[in-house]
């Protein structure tokens, strides 16, 4: 099970040998920290808990910081428990079964994976804001000529008359679109770059530049 | 963070390369496929009119005026490993970062001014 946290840091395209030049996204991933083992015996469920991004120990909160370990054990606090983990911004859970293979505070890194593996990412896509049945759907719109006005965009009929009396629910119109956890399959890696922990995948990744992605095995293989 | 982006796996570049300018006369040596298996070597011989940087997308357009005076403009990836060598013969002395008012012009005043380097 590989499973990673990154930022997408945005597009751009590499090269191969034959000079073949293959878009990729790039994603500052890692260094990460498995910061909880869950076990079916104490939380029911497997899980590890992954955390990324160091960032100053007063900018999270007190529960955050204890979660860690990053508190200090003192006469009134006698059951904190110090878990040489730094402070991290996000944690997110992998669901594993193997949850033997990992510990509290073990790193993980770019390493666990290999050009041409297959991962799946998923992320927050761009939000759309209040989209038309064009954008959001992939409505064709009005005809633009013969004598049409204001039907360019316009999503026609959404139903019967007297026969239902009603629009059905669920119906395909405009609405808020994006800004919503998205998961895109079976992409490619393309080149890792250990040293400074850099993904290239082959295609897009959902989400805005800077945002947070989570990588994982491909589950279609 | 861009900055990063940019340099990304800039370790890939072809650091023989000279470093254009806009205006340079250059031949570029690009190896092209003839059929399934056979490599040459293509020369392109005319002006840089633009150049964009970008990371790894970084390109740059040679315009050379092919039989009939007809103008050909290609655009190179620099980070190609497609292009084996790029001589500069000549600078030139221009105003523009892009020198599209080239297209307009065929003959005497479509030349520019050199600009020796000492």
């Amino acid at each position: 099970m590989k499973s990673l946290l990154g930022i997408k840091l945005g597009m751009s395209q590499v090269f191969d040998e034959t000079g073949v030049v293959t878009p990729v996204t790039i994603v500052q991933a890692g260094p990460c920290f498995v910061t909880q083992v869950k076990t079916e015996e104490t939380d029911g469920y497997d899980a590890i808990q992954v955390g990324f991004g160091e960032t100053k120990n007063g900018r999270l909160t007190q529960g955050q910081q204890g979660h860690l370990g990053l508190l200090k054990k003192d006469k009134k606090h006698p059951h904190r428990k110090q878990r040489n983990l730094p402070a991290l911004q996000h944690l997110r859970e992998f669901r594993t079964k193997k949850t033997a293979e990992y510990e509290v505070g073990q790193e993980l890194t770019v390493a666990q994976f290999e050009t041409g593996d297959r991962v799946d990412i998923a992320g927050t896509t761009k939000g759309r804001g209040f989209a038309g049945g064009v954008k959001r759907w992939g409505f064709k719109g009005g005809p633009k000529t013969h004598g049409q006005s204001d039907r360019w965009r316009a999503p026609g009929s959404i139903g019967a008359t007297s026969g239902t009396g009603h629009v059905f629910k669920g119906k395909k119109m405009g609405g808020h679109m994006g800004n919503e956890r998205y998961t895109a399959q079976n992409l490619q890696v393309i080149k890792i770059d250990s040293e400074k922990n850099l993904l290239a995948i082959k295609g897009s990744v959902p989400g805005h530049k800077g945002s947070l992605v989570i990588i994982r095995d491909s589950a279609k293989g | 963070m861009s900055d990063l982006l940019l340099k990304a796996f800039d370790s890939e570049k072809n650091e023989s390369l000279p470093n254009l300018n806009v205006g340079d006369n250059v031949t570029v040596h690009l190896r092209i496929n003839v059929g399934q298996r056979n490599e040459r070597v293509q020369l392109v011989r005319g002006v840089v009119i633009r150049k964009r940087n970008g990371g790894n997308n970084e390109n740059f357009t040679v315009r050379r005026i092919a039989s009939n005076g007809i103008g050909v403009e290609r655009t190179f990836l620099t980070t190609s490993p497609r292009i084996e060598k790029i001589e500069v013969h000549r600078h030139a002395h221009v105003r523009r970062a892009q020198l599209y008012y080239l297209r307009d012009r065929t003959g005497k005043s479509a030349r520019l001014r050199e600009k020796r380097l000492y």
